[in-house]
């Protein structure tokens, strides 16, 4: 279940549209998979991938180097990338630069995982992440979305390290927006 | 008046004839009650092995069943013969598909029957060797893999016969056929091609494999009606002579088939999950030449310029196979044959 | 009931509540997501009675499928590409043998080169064969489609197909109205064959026909796909009123009354040739689309009616019939018979290839202008072709293209010697 699917359950849990895709079906597990989400008000007719986007959430900053993913970003864009390093550290700094600076952020999702899981699954982690830095979509939405997916401890483990993560990202919009 | 018993020694093979027998012990055919599930009027050749093996298969299948019998049939001559539209000589529930799919639409009809709750009917595929261990191959072993509840018939006249007798992987070493002429260095099929089917079977654990011919016919009957006892994959190879493809009299067709087996090339057995569990004896070994000799598609192992080692390879395989599934009795009468002895006889003609 | 869910997952759910008592499945991309929810519901004992059987191969699946129906079960399976051409024999045998089998296909290009990704050519192949082919627009249609393919199937005594995009609906995750079961026994009785093997009365099926006959059975196949003209609408819009919503039928217009230009395309591609005829329009085009939604039986006059108001006809086809150019363009043609001088054929999609709104906005502008040859290839590398063709004019090659290619370009692997 990637991030991108579980976003989208998140928002047809809001009431909205919502249309998620592998933009290569994986023929073999493990192969890097880039997936789009895309949310509206209405029915969504358009098929697509999404190559303007309005926000990016980055699982696996070693494929920084394989896949050109800030193409095409809205300069007012969402950037969240699953690191415990810091843009600068992962060498986009001036890339960065150009954007938001209150809409782009680094989160060790892995860590937060590996903390409430015990596994480093950093899906559910990025999407309460992604609910605290962009209005798109609801921590409490994505905490129901991770319960349609995931039953019993799992799920409560997946809820609390979203939580987590949208602690995480909350904390350091504030300390930012305060330096 | 004193009584003396009589020894038929032909008993093993009840050829006395039926009226002699117990009711109880007599063939399916014997019976005015019998299904007749494959009617005269088909357009068999005279002195078809398929029709005949075909015939008594089905009807002991009816009969172990109460009638209650489905049958997929693979393309060939059994289906061509049997089905001259609008004509048809069968009498049950019967479907012809594709060449190699025979196993798979029997599974299917096998799934349909379970699904609706009818597990009094019982599913039967036949297919001859062409699409059993060539074209077929794939779907049986499938069948076989999942045990689908299929006796799977497997009518052997050692080529394809229906399209002008091709070598397919069941024809002898050696034998002509219209892709494997009797002409070059090696003539006929070669040695070292081909595949045992009924092994294969066995290999896949399946509950029943047996093989059978037309010169022991009470002896098919009783397999059919075994295999009907079982559930699960249940593979029967039967052994077919066929008069225009082996170029051998219409009327020799059961003797021919009795000479396969008693010269050892066509062991007859059964087995269950992969162990054999019963083999019929050779009552009187006879050399391979006895049995190659009356075809014509042996005739180049005959006669002037014929190489004597083919002759003695396939004794030497007829004798692998007595060795292996031990197919001598214990008290063989004179008369036989060591390989050595089988040479001699084996040696062409002067 | 709504529900956010995977395309194939959603067709899984569809296909249950038809209650099939016979799938048989062999794993092939993109569907194979399709046949696992399947398989689950069986193993877990929420769909039964029925029989999940794995098959060693696609041509086994529709043997399987084949006895199932003909002993008077209701089958599917469902295959994609290979898988498709690999069963082609059973595939004729089946609609030879009026089985009223339903199978997924879930788009994909035919190799060689492989290719796993979405494009009509599996369906094209086998658009001779005797099976209905319906295309879905979107995942709603594709879980609808299933429901009326059963029925449809049934009553004509035909095999049908659903053929729905790989991976751009089969992998999408969107928002699903499931029917209600209730609703779906009401509108899909039980199957209840023509002819059956069943020891009470005894058939023979599949014998030889010979010249005496076999054209007339020929033609009453094709009459009982021009009765599938006619049940196809009835059929959608006893759909229409039983679960509220459209899917199916022969034809889907969009904005086509008064348009000049017409673009007539299948499957998903629909969605997005809609926002960019709306984008044109907002701009002063007149412009629609055309929908088809049963391309076997074609609807000759249903495409030849919609099609009357426009001068102007852009077939989109994610397939290529080599040696020739369009296929669905020149079903299309057909239809238009003295008017077919107005259609122009675009090549798009295939293999994969994602077919954007701007590539379309870029092409039909040219389309409007009477800029694009009768046969069009949108979004073709010329460069990237004609140095190969350059290159193959110089120097013969033998062998495939895609791996001369990389030869001539002088790729490492090509040289290792």
């Amino acid at each position: 279940m990637t991030a991108a699917e579980m976003l989208s359950i998140a928002a047809f849990h809001e009431g909205r549209h919502a249309q998620a895709f592998p933009s290569f079906g994986s023929e073999r597990t493990g192969a890097p998979v880039v997936a789009f989400c895309r949310v509206d008000d209405k029915p969504i007719r358009l098929r697509e991938p999404v190559m303007e986007p309005d926000a990016l959430i980055v699982q696996d900053p070693t494929l920084l180097l394989q896949v050109d993913v800030f193409q095409g970003l809205s300069p007012a864009g969402y950037v969240l990338i699953n690191s415990s390093r810091s843009f600068a550290q992962l060498g986009l700094g001036e890339l960065i630069g150009r954007l938001r600076a209150d809409r782009v952020l680094t989160v060790p999702a892995t860590e937060l995982a590996l903390k409430y899981l015990r596994r480093p699954l950093p899906n559910a982690v990025l999407l309460g992440g992604f609910a605290a830095i962009s209005s798109e979509i609801s921590l409490a939405a994505v905490v129901v979305s991770i319960r349609a997916k995931f039953k019993g401890a799992v799920a409560d483990a997946n809820a609390a390290a979203a939580q987590a993560a949208f602690d995480f990202v909350r904390r350091e919009r504030e300390e930012l927006s305060h330096a | 008046m004193s009584q003396s018993s009589v020894k038929f020694y032909q008993t093993g093979t009840f050829t006395v004839g039926n009226r002699l027998l117990a009711p109880e012990v007599r063939a399916v055919q014997a019976s005015g009650a019998r299904a007749n599930a494959l009617n005269s009027g088909h357009r068999a050749c005279q002195g078809c092995g398929e029709a005949l093996g075909a015939r008594y298969a089905m009807d002991a299948a009816m009969r172990a069943t109460g009638s209650r019998l489905i049958a997929a049939n693979a393309t060939g001559c059994l289906e061509v013969f049997s089905t001259p539209y609008p004509e048809t000589s069968w009498q049950i529930p019967w479907i012809h598909s594709l060449f190699g799919n025979a196993a798979a639409v029997a599974t299917g009809i096998a799934a349909a029957l379970k699904v609706k709750g009818r597990n009094d009917v019982r599913v039967v595929a036949q297919g001859g060797d062409g699409g059993t261990t060539d074209i077929g191959f794939g779907c049986l072993s499938g069948m076989f893999d999942r045990n689908d509840d299929v006796l799977y018939i497997c009518y052997d006249n050692e080529a394809y016969m229906n399209t002008g007798v091709q070598r397919s992987s069941a024809t002898p070493p050696t034998a002509r056929t219209a892709t494997t002429p009797a002409i070059g260095v090696r003539p006929g099929n070669v040695f070292g091609q081909g595949k045992n089917v009924p092994l294969i079977a066995m290999a896949h654990g399946i509950p029943y494999v047996a093989t059978a011919t037309v010169a022991q016919l009470h002896d098919l009957e009783d397999k059919v009606e075994r295999a009907m006892t079982m559930r699960g994959a249940r593979y029967l190879h039967v052994l077919v002579p066929c008069p225009l493809g082996w170029g051998a009299a219409s009327e020799d067709t059961i003797k021919l088939a009795r000479l396969a087996q008693e010269s050892g090339l066509f062991p007859v057995f059964e087995a269950e999950y992969g162990e054999v569990t019963s083999v019929s004896k050779i009552r009187r070994q006879v050399p391979v030449a006895d049995y190659l000799r009356p075809q014509r598609r042996f005739a180049h192992l005959f006669g002037r310029g014929a190489d004597p080692e083919s002759l003695a390879h396939l004794q030497r395989i007829a004798d692998r196979n007595i060795r292996r599934f031990g197919l001598l009795r214990d008290d063989a009468p004179a008369g036989v044959w060591t390989a050595e002895q089988a040479g001699e006889r084996n040696a062409p003609a002067a | 009931m709504l529900e956010q869910t995977e395309g194939s997952r959603a067709v899984a759910a569809s296909v249950a509540l038809c209650r099939p008592e016979v799938i048989c499945a062999y794993p092939i991309s993109p569907q194979t997501h399709i046949v696992e929810a399947l398989g689950e519901m069986v193993k877990s004992g929420a769909l039964a009675p029925c029989e999940f059987i794995n098959v060693e191969s696609e041509f086994a699946a529709m043997s399987v499928a084949i006895g199932a129906s003909a002993a008077g079960a209701r089958a599917y399976t469902a295959t994609a590409s290979q898988g498709l051409l690999f069963m082609a024999e059973a595939v004729y045998n089946a609609s030879g043998l009026g089985l009223p089998i339903v199978m997924t296909v879930a788009n994909r290009a035919i190799g060689a080169p492989i290719n796993i990704w979405n494009d009509h050519s599996d369906a094209m192949s086998q658009r001779d064969c005797g099976w209905l082919q319906l295309f879905a627009e979107t995942n709603q249609e594709a879980v609808d489609l299933h429901i009326q393919a059963f029925r449809l199937g049934e009553e004509l005594s035909l095999p049908v197909m659903v053929c729905m995009d790989g991976f751009i609906l089969t992998h999408a995750y969107e928002r699903i109205d499931l029917p209600d079961p209730a609703r779906v026994d009401a509108f899909l009785p039980r199957y209840e064959p023509r002819q059956v093997l069943d020891p009470a009365e005894p058939v023979s099926i599949g014998a030889m026909v010979g010249p005496e006959a076999f054209t007339e059975v020929r033609y009453l196949a094709h009459a009982r796909q021009m009765q599938a003209l006619e049940r196809i609408p009835r059929l959608a819009e006893e759909f229409r009123a039983l679960f509220g919503r459209e899917a199916g039928g022969l034809v889907r217009p969009y904005c086509t009354d008064d348009a000049e230009t017409i673009v007539v395309a299948l499957g998903s591609v629909l969605g997005t040739l809609k926002d960019v005829v709306d984008e044109m329009r907002a701009d002063g085009a007149r412009i629609g689309v055309l929908g088809i939604n049963s391309f076997r039986p074609f609807p000759l006059d249903a495409v030849r009616e919609a099609l009357q108001p426009a001068r102007r006809i852009v077939v989109v086809e994610k397939n290529l019939a080599v040696g020739i150019g369009g296929i669905v363009a020149s079903n299309v043609k057909t239809a238009l018979g003295a008017n077919s001088r107005r259609v122009t054929t675009v090549i798009a999609g295939l293999g994969g290839r994602a077919i954007t709104k701007a590539g379309l906005h870029r092409m039909l502008r040219d389309a409007v202008a009477d800029r694009l040859d009768a046969l069009h290839f949108m979004d073709l590398d010329w460069g990237l072709v004609n140095r190969q063709l350059e290159r193959e004019r110089a120097r013969r090659r033998t062998g495939p293209a895609a791996e001369a290619i990389l030869r001539d370009v002088g790729t490492v692997a090509a040289r290792v010697s």
